[in-house]
Parts: structure tokens; sequence; C-alpha cells
């Protein structure tokens, strides 16, 4: 049996030995509670937190949209877990009254697919390489999430969606949606256009006041694909992390954001420094500004530097 | 008198290391074990100055850069980096000939561990410094990359590198060389293989650092290193050898526009 005394002996075990998970992780309450916010009529926002993945957000850092059609509920990504596509799930039917007609996934980052299991199967879309690069790496997005989230993610399976979306007009009755595929984010980015409110679903394509993420970036491709959605007149840009704005501010901060890290990853490498050495650059204020700014450039300068130390020094080896 | 003073306080200081052993401040279940196994049983003191560097944030366990970092001591003549969680703990060893304390690289973890770097002085005690990386599991028992290709062998040893030359006659070294670097303790049966060994020297022959590397070192070796050249128009020798008895050599050469690059952009070291 165990007594008081034990408990506490290990709960200081647990605090003074850092590879034993914080005790109050066992304790959160693990139910998600959505916010919709109409940010147009009939179209409803859930903003995730501006935070990394954690114990105590369950994964719900992204954002997720729900659009009342004639045709039934469609949705823009579906969330980190299980757990949070059930709610979503139920709250995209209160909203609309109607069963979910389609949703659609973005892009194949665990953050915005790993909901598609509450949702029937065949309603959940993508295009046909957000579909390919889950079956290649949903698993091991899983295992991720799994620890980085805990118990938020229980029974949580991957579900790989239609591979059915591509370029083009969806009419749903009394809503139009076109369809954007881009890319450089990840391999396959999907943009949705609202012909009926204006407004612009970028996926993580944008990025707004929490600093881009980049483990499949192709820089390049994403500076073009921001050029093409900057060009699209729209009445607000929802974007893939933060608030939606009735101005480019998103995809002119993700530009920026991208080129500099661009910039100064290359500039180190060129200066000779490692890994250790280029993570710990000063970022310029502007940068500081943004949430997760040192987070993500770390992330980043580990992403960028094995390609450069592969493609940019000069062969040296000699026949032995 | 003042040698015997002298070997007096290294006496002390020894017998003081022995006699009251330090706790480990990463309060791992290993250390004894770690000093018994890979610190010859000590004398062991546990020092800020020597520093490991490790990300924040891990998020491919078989390539983690690591800093072992002691150029704030004097006359470190061995630089030992371990993990002692791993399965395999001992991670690299570089002796410094002509050479910096400090060794930058990436390496495996198969979970959450502390992750030491120590510098023996000549006054043979062994100063530890280190820190705790959080990270998932897997480095160590996940097939390196090359297995997935059949031809993985036609770029074993190929080797890309550069030097930056510093006003005061330091230059650092960067390169990477091509080798799976097997752990052994994979689940496709793969055993154990990778470079043991690697020695560092000026093209005249003058000997500027060794490395003996085990097998948590990643996939395709990417090493920094910094050591003292003779002249500018210098050029660095590194020969390898693997498990197998293979040798890889090459040279890198300090070329002029190099060094002028180095020279704009100052010491490298932020």
């Amino acid at each position: 049996m165990m007594t008081r005394r034990h408990a506490l002996g290990l709960l200081s075990t647990a605090m003074a030995a850092p590879w034993i998970a914080p005790w109050e992780a066992y304790a959160a309450p693990l139910s998600y509670t959505l916010k919709p916010k109409e940010i147009a009529k009939g179209v409803w926002l859930m903003e995730g937190a501006q935070e990394a993945i954690t114990l105590s957000n369950g994964g719900a850092i992204a954002n997720v949209a729900v659009l009342d059609t004639a045709a039934g509920a469609v949705v823009i990504d579906t969330g980190p877990s299980r757990r949070y596509g059930e709610a979503l799930s139920l709250l995209a039917t209160e909203l609309t009254r109607k069963p979910v007609a389609r949703v659609y996934l973005t892009h194949f980052h665990p953050d915005h697919v790993f909901g598609s299991q509450a949702f029937e199967s065949g309603t959940v879309a993508s295009t046909p390489a957000v579909a390919q690069g889950l079956r290649d790496f949903g698993e091991g997005f899983a295992d991720s999430m799994y620890r980085a989230a805990g118990d938020w993610m229980r029974g949580t399976e991957l579900v790989i969606p239609e591979p059915i979306a591509e370029s083009g007009v969806e009419d749903f009755g009394d809503r139009r949606i076109r369809l954007l595929a881009m890319g450089g984010h990840t391999p396959s980015d999907l943009a949705l256009f609202d012909e009926t409110s204006g407004l612009m679903f970028t996926g993580d394509l944008v990025f707004l006041d929490r600093a881009p993420t980049t483990p499949h970036a192709d820089i390049e491709r994403w500076r073009i694909s921001l050029a093409n959605l900057g060009a699209i007149p729209c009445s607000a840009i929802v974007p893939g992390h933060g608030a939606s704005e009735p101005t480019d501010r998103g995809i002119q901060q993700t530009r920026d954001w991208i080129e500099a890290v661009e910039s100064m990853v290359n500039d180190a490498f060129d200066r000779g420094l490692d890994i250790s050495e280029a993570v710990a650059l000063p970022l310029p204020d502007w940068m500081k500004r943004v949430a997760l700014a040192r987070y993500e450039f770390e992330r980043t300068v580990m992403h960028l530097y094995p390609k450069l130390e592969a493609d940019r020094w000069p062969r040296v080896d000699r026949e032995g | 008198m003042r040698a015997l003073l002298g070997a007096t306080l290294l006496l002390a200081s020894v017998s003081l290391a022995r006699a009251a052993p330090q706790a480990d401040p990463l309060a791992s279940p290993m250390w004894n074990d770690m000093v018994e196994r890979i610190l010859d049983g000590g004398p062991v003191v546990f020092d800020d100055r020597v520093k490991v560097v490790v990300p924040s944030v891990v998020e491919d366990q078989a390539q983690v850069p690591v800093t072992a970092d002691a150029r704030a001591l004097e006359g470190v003549e061995t630089l030992v980096v371990f993990a002692d969680l791993n399965p395999i703990q001992h991670v690299l060893t570089l002796n410094p000939a002509k050479a910096a304390a400090y060794v930058s690289f990436r390496m495996k973890v198969e979970q959450g561990t502390p992750i030491r770097a120590a510098a023996r002085t000549a006054d043979g005690v062994w100063r530890v410094g280190g820190v705790y990386l959080d990270a998932a599991g897997g480095g160590c028992s996940a097939p390196a990359a090359a297995r997935e290709k059949s031809d993985w062998h036609l770029s074993l040893g190929e080797t890309n590198g550069k030097i930056w030359q510093a006003v005061d006659g330091s230059a650092r070294v960067r390169f990477r060389i091509r080798h799976p670097m097997d752990t052994g303790l994979t689940r496709d049966g793969i055993p154990a293989y990778y470079i043991e060994r690697l020695v560092l020297s000026h093209a005249d022959g003058t000997p500027l650092a060794s490395l003996d590397m085990f097998e948590p070192v990643s996939e395709d070796p990417t090493l920094t290193v910094q050591v003292r050249l003779p002249g500018r128009d210098a050029a660095v020798d590194i020969e390898g050898r693997d498990t197998n008895g293979l040798v890889y050599k090459s040279r890198i050469l300090a070329s002029q526009d190099q060094s002028e690059a180095a020279s704009s952009a100052g010491d490298p070291t932020p």
C-alpha cells in the first residue's frame, strides 16, 4: 500500500530527476476547449495557442476553421488528436446544424491532421502528395506527438486522407471554395479561397506573430507561393498559426522571417560556425517579438545546416 | 623545493578529489559506473569551465549536435565525451596535440541522457562538465540512412571540408566523411561498422590532433576542431581508419581565398 510518505518521496524524486516527467503532467484536465470566433458570416475560426506542442496544450496550436454551406459543414484541418477531432466534429455540427460534408487537410504536419479519425471515412480530403507524405512519415509523426502531448493523444491513430484535392473550384451550393495547390512550407500546401466571404485560408504557408516552422521547407518555393498568395485579392488572410487579419501582414512577416533565417544560416555556415554556435546567434529585435523565435530559429538551423555541409564544402579526399 | 611543493600540492588536490567525491549535479544513476569505466576511476572534479552545448530541442535522435569545449582550461591532454544512459556510452575522445580542447560533432542518443565532457589535465585530474539532454528514443537502434540505398558503398569515405584561419595562427577545420557508422544495435542486424580513429596532421607530418570515435558518432561524421598551423599556406591531412581496416585519406588546403574570407570574418566564435 502506498503511504503518503511514499507518494511524497516519489514526488520529490520526480522533481530532482529530470528524466521523470513532471508530476502535474498526470493531473492535467484532458479536455479541449474550442472557442469558435465567427470571422465572417457562417465562418468560424478556432485559433491555436501560439506555443510549441506541450503536455499542457495537448498540441492544439494550429488554426482550424468551420464553414457553413448548403451541402453541410466544411472543415479546414482537424487538429492534433482524436480527442480534438471529436470536439471539433461535434462543434461543426452544432454551429452549422448540418453534418460534415467535407474536411480539407492543408498539409501533412501532425498538429493539423491527427483529428481526422473523428470524421466519417471518405470525407477527409487532401492533395495526393499529402496522402503520400502521411503514408511515409505519419507513424513517425504520431510517435513525436505522443511524446510531446502525452495522454491527450490517447486512442489517436493515423488516417490516410482521400487523395482527391487538386487546384480548382469546389461548389458547395451557396459557397464556392477555390483550392490552390502550392508548396514550400512542406512539399504540398493547400490554400483555400472562399469566394463567398473573400477569406483566404493559407494553411502554414503563412504564420502571424508566431515563428514559421521549417522541418520540410523549401525556402525558394515557399517564397514563390507567398508571392502568388499576395497577388490574390481577399477580405482577410487566415494563417495556419495566428490571428485572421484583413491585411497582408502575415504574408510579409512570413516572407521576412524565412528570408532572414536563410540568410543568417548561410552567413553562419560561410563563417565556419558549427551548429551549436549558429543556434546561439543573436536575433534582431523584430524577430524576437515573434512568438517562439529562438525555438524555431534553433530548429531551422538544424534543418538547413546538414544540407549546406553536404553541398558546399570542397571535396578533399584523395586516393587511399 | 619548488618541485617538491608542486608535487605536494598536486598530491593534495588529487587526494582531495579522491577523499571527497562530489555529488553528480545531474544525479545520474550511472555516474559511479562512468567514473570507473570511462575515467579510469578518477580523480574527478566537476568544473563549469568544461562546457557541453546541446540544442534545447531534439527532433532527430540520430543527429544531435554536441559541442564539447574545455578551452577555458590550460593543458588539456585528453577530452572525452560520453552519455551515461546510452547503450554505448563512450562517444569520442579527442587528443589535442596542437589543437584546442574543443570538438563539435553530431551523435545518436537512444533516450534522454546526461551528455558529459571530461578533460584530463597534466595533474591527472578529470574535470567534468555536462548537461542533461531531453530526447525521444531510438537514435542508436534506427538503421543508418545509407543502408536504405543499395549503392551506399560508392560514396563511402567521400570527404568534404574547409579551413578557416584566424589571424592568431589558429585554424578551424570543419569536415564531413561519408560513412554509415553502424552501431550494431539496429533492427536490420547489421554489425557495428564505424570510423574508429582519425588523425589530423600538418602536411609536413606534424601531428595536430587525433580522435578515437565510437558507435554513437552520427552517420556521415561531421566534425569541427581547432588546430594551430605553422604557416599561412598550410594544409591539414586527415587520415581515418574504420573497424574493417579501410583507410580514408584527405587533405584540406588553407587556400588564399579562404584565408581572406576568414580574416574578414575575424574570429568565427560568436
